[in-house]
C-alpha cells in the first residue's frame, strides 16, 4: 500500500503555530514541522517531550570534575609527590586549592563537548549527511508542516488550507 | 511571545522581511569580492607572511633573537599573549552573557564577535608556544608521562592552569560558534546554485533541516553552552592574571588582578568588536542590522568597563601606598614617574580618560568618533599589559641588574604578523561564512524590527 504525505506550507510562524494547535485538536497527528528558526511554544503545541540535553550535560560535567581530580591526585599525590614552594602538599586535601582551576576547566570541557556530541548524535547531524527538508524554502522564510495520510488526504488538505497555508502539496512515499 | 515596547528603538531597520534577511546574509558569500577586500586581504597576508618568517627565524635560532635580557624575561610576547586573549573575551561575553540576560541586540553581532574570539585566541596561543624556545616540544605541557620515568607536569603552577584554561576556552568557543552556524550554513546550502558551493555547504551544514525537535534541542544546547561559557570566560582571564598574581614580583603580587583583568579584557574586546564591525557593516552592507543603537550599546559597555579599569588602576596605587611595603610602593612610583612614564600615561589616557567621552550621547552615536576611540582603546590596552609586565620587571630587587627593554625587529615582526594573521582569518570569514546569525535574528523580526514598530503605531 502506498502512503501519502501532505505538506502544508505557511509563510508566518504565528499562523503555523495556531494551525498546529487547531489540527492536533481535531485529533490528527502532525509528523514534523520544518522552520527557518525556532518557534517559541511549538514543541508544546506538537506535544514533544522536553529535551534531556541539560541533564546529560550535568552528568558529563560531574564526570569531568571527577576524572580531573583523579588525574591530579594520581600525578601529584600518588605517583610522584613534589614539594613546591616548600609548602606541604603530600595529601590531596592540602593540595586541593591548587587543583580547583583545572578541576573547573575540565568540568566545563567535558560538559560542553560531550553535550555537543550528544546533540549531534541525537539529531543525526554529521558532516556528509545530505538530509534536507522537503522544501528548500524552509531555511529561508517558509514554514512546512508534514502530515501522513492514511486514505484521508482530502480531509487533511481541506484542514490545512483552512488554517491559512499558502500552499499544499501531496507526495507519495514508498 | 517576546513582547517589546514600541518606544524601544528597533534593532532591524529598513522594514526587512524574513526573505530580505536571507538575501542580505547570503549576498557577501554569493557575490564577488570588491577591490577593497582584495587590497585589505593582500595587505594582511603580507603582514602575516612577514610574521611567519619571523616566527620561523625564532624557532630556528632561538628566542635570543628577541629583545629579552636576564632581567626582563617576559616582554612583548606575553604582552601580546594577554592582549589577544583579552580581545577574545568580548565574543563570549556577547554570545553567552548577553544570551543569559536575554539581550536581543546581541543577535546581529554575536556571530562576528565569536569569530573574532576564536581568531584572537589562535593568535594568543602562538606566543607561549614560541616562547618555549622549542615549539616542537609544546606537547610537554600536557599531562603525559615522560621518557625518563613518571615525572608529571606541575599542577600547582598557574602556567599549567593556563594551558587547560586556554585550550578549553578555544575549543568550547569553537563548538559554540559552530553549533550556531549549522542552521545558517543550511540556509546557504539550500540556495546555492554552483555545484562546488553546494557541496561545501552541504558538508558544513551537517544535514540540518530545521525540524521542530532539532530546534528544541538547539535552544537548550545554546542556553546550556552559554551557561557554561559564562563562568569559563571569567575563569580564563582570572587564570591569565594568576600567571602574574601568584608570583612575588612587586606590581604583580596583587589580589585585585582577576576582576581587573576580566574587566580590561571585556573593555579591549568590545573595542576590537567596534573596530571590526564598523568596517564590516559598511563593506558587506549590514547597516540595517548593525545599527547605531548596537554601536551605542557597545560604547556604553566600553565606558563602564573602562571606568572599572580606571578604578582598578587607582586602587592599585592606593593599596601600594597603604600596604607600607617599600618595594610595592617603589614599583608603582617607578611606573608613573620612572623611565617608562610615557607607557604608563599612554595607558591612563587611552583607557581611563578616553572612554569618558562616551557619556555624551552625541559622541557615542557617532561612527567616526567610535572608530577613533576603539583604536585608542586597543592601543591603550596593549600598553596596559606592557606596563604591568615590563615596568614591574625592569627594576628588580637588585639595582645592579636594572635595565630597559628594547624590542628587536623580530619582536615587532611577530606582533605585526599576528595582526595580519587575524585579519586574514577575519576577511576570509567575512566572505565565506554567514556573518549574522540569521536564523536567530529572524526570531525578532516580529518584535524588534522597524516594520513591526511601525505596525504597532497604526
Amino acid at each position: 500500500m502506498s502512503k501519502k504525505v501532505i505538506y502544508g506550507i505557511y509563510d508566518d510562524d504565528d499562523v503555523i503555530l495556531k494551525a498546529v494547535k487547531d489540527i492536533r485538536a481535531k485529533g490528527l497527528n502532525i509528523d514534523e514541522v520544518y522552520s527557518p528558526f525556532p518557534i517559541h511554544g511549538l514543541d508544546h503545541a506538537l506535544g514533544l517531550k522536553p529535551t534531556r540535553l541539560a541533564i546529560t550535560s550535568f552528568i558529563y560535567g560531574c564526570t569531568g570534575l571527577f576524572l580531573g581530580m583523579l588525574m591530579m591526585w594520581y600525578m601529584m599525590i600518588e605517583d610522584w609527590p613534589m614539594i613546591i614552594g616548600g609548602k606541604p602538599n603530600f595529601t590531596f586535601v592540602e593540595n586541593l586549592p591548587a587543583f580547583i582551576p583545572i578541576g573547573f576547566e575540565l568540568t566545563v570541557f567535558f560538559a560542553a563537548h560531550l553535550m555537543v556530541l550528544t546533540y549531534l548524535i541525537r539529531c543525526k547531524l554529521y558532516p556528509g549527511s545530505t538530509e534536507t527538508s522537503p522544501d528548500p524554502r524552509t531555511t529561508d522564510d517558509m514554514f512546512l508542516m508534514e502530515v501522513e495520510a492514511h486514505g484521508n488526504e482530502a480531509e487533511i488538505i481541506a484542514l490545512i488550507k483552512e488554517t491559512g497555508a499558502v500552499e499544499v502539496k501531496e507526495e507519495k512515499i514508498a | 511571545m517576546h513582547y517589546e515596547s514600541p518606544i524601544r528603538e528597533p534593532l532591524i531597520l529598513e522594514d526587512k522581511t524574513l526573505h530580505d534577511i536571507t538575501e542580505d546574509v547570503a549576498r557577501p558569500i554569493e557575490g564577488k569580492a570588491n577591490k577593497w577586500w582584495w587590497a585589505l586581504f593582500l595587505f594582511a597576508l603580507a603582514a602575516f607572511l612577514w610574521g611567519a618568517g619571523c616566527l620561523a627565524y625564532t624557532a630556528g635560532t632561538g628566542i635570543g633573537v628577541w629583545g629579552l635580557n636576564k632581567t626582563i624575561g617576559w616582554a612583548w610576547d606575553i604582552t601580546n599573549f594577554v592582549w589577544w586573549v583579552g580581545i577574545g573575551h568580548a565574543g563570549t561575553l556577547i554570545s553567552a552573557v548577553l544570551l543569559l540576560f536575554r539581550q536581543k541586540w546581541r543577535l546581529s553581532i554575536n556571530r562576528s564577535a565569536e569569530a573574532m574570539t576564536i581568531f584572537a585566541v589562535v593568535q594568543a596561543g602562538l606566543f607561549p608556544i614560541f616562547h618555549m624556545g622549542r615549539p616542537w616540544l609544546a606537547y610537554w605541557v600536557l599531562p603525559l608521562p615522560n621518557n625518563f620515568g613518571s615525572l608529571w607536569v606541575n599542577f600547582n603552577s598557574p602556567l599549567l592552569w593556563d594551558v587547560f584554561a586556554i585550550s578549553t576556552y578555544l575549543t568550547v568557543s569553537l563548538v559554540f560558534w559552530y553549533m550556531g552556524l549549522i542552521p545558517d550554513f543550511a540556509m546557504i546550502r539550500d540556495r546555492a546554485v554552483k555545484p562546488m558551493a553546494k557541496k561545501i555547504y552541504t558538508i558544513l551544514s551537517f544535514g540540518w533541516s530545521g525540524k521542530a525537535k532539532h530546534w528544541q534541542r538547539f535552544e537548550e544546547l545554546s542556553l546550556v553552552l552559554a551557561g557554561l561559557a559564562t563562568p569559563l570566560v571569567l575563569s580564563v582571564h582570572t587564570i591569565v592574571s594568576m600567571d602574574f598574581a601568584t608570583s612575588v614580583i612587586p606590581g604583580w603580587h596583587t589580589t585585585i588582578f582577576p576582576p581587573y583583568f576580566v574587566a580590561g579584557a571585556i573593555f579591549s574586546g568590545f573595542a576590537m568588536v567596534q573596530t571590526l564591525l564598523l568596517v564590516m557593516r559598511k563593506v558587506v552592507h549590514m547597516e540595517a542590522y548593525i545599527t547605531i543603537k548596537h554601536i551605542e550599546y557597545m560604547n556604553i559597555v566600553i565606558m563602564v568597563t573602562g571606568s572599572i579599569v580606571g578604578v582598578a588602576y587607582i586602587t592599585e596605587l592606593f593599596i601600594a601606598w597603604y600596604s607600607g611595603v617599600e618595594f610595592e610602593q617603589y614599583a608603582f612610583l617607578n611606573r608613573a614617574t620612572g623611565p617608562y612614564w610615557w607607557a604608563y600615561w599612554a595607558m591612563m589616557t587611552c583607557n581611563v580618560f578616553s572612554p569618558q567621552f562616551m557619556w555624551s550621547k552625541k559622541l557615542r552615536t557617532s561612527i567616526g568618533f567610535t572608530f577613533f576611540i576603539s583604536i585608542v582603546v586597543n592601543i591603550g590596552m596593549w600598553f596596559e599589559r606592557f606596563v604591568i609586565i615590563v615596568t614591574s620587571l625592569h627594576r628588580d630587587y637588585l639595582p645592579s641588574s636594572w635595565t630597559m627593554f628594547s624590542p628587536t625587529f623580530v619582536d615587532i615582526g611577530i606582533f605585526v604578523g599576528t595582526i595580519g594573521f587575524f585579519f586574514v582569518l577575519f576577511l576570509l570569514y567575512a566572505r565565506t561564512f554567514p556573518v549574522i546569525a540569521q536564523a536567530e535574528l529572524k526570531t525578532i523580526v516580529k518584535s524588534s524590527s522597524s516594520q513591526s514598530k511601525n505596525k504597532s503605531h497604526e
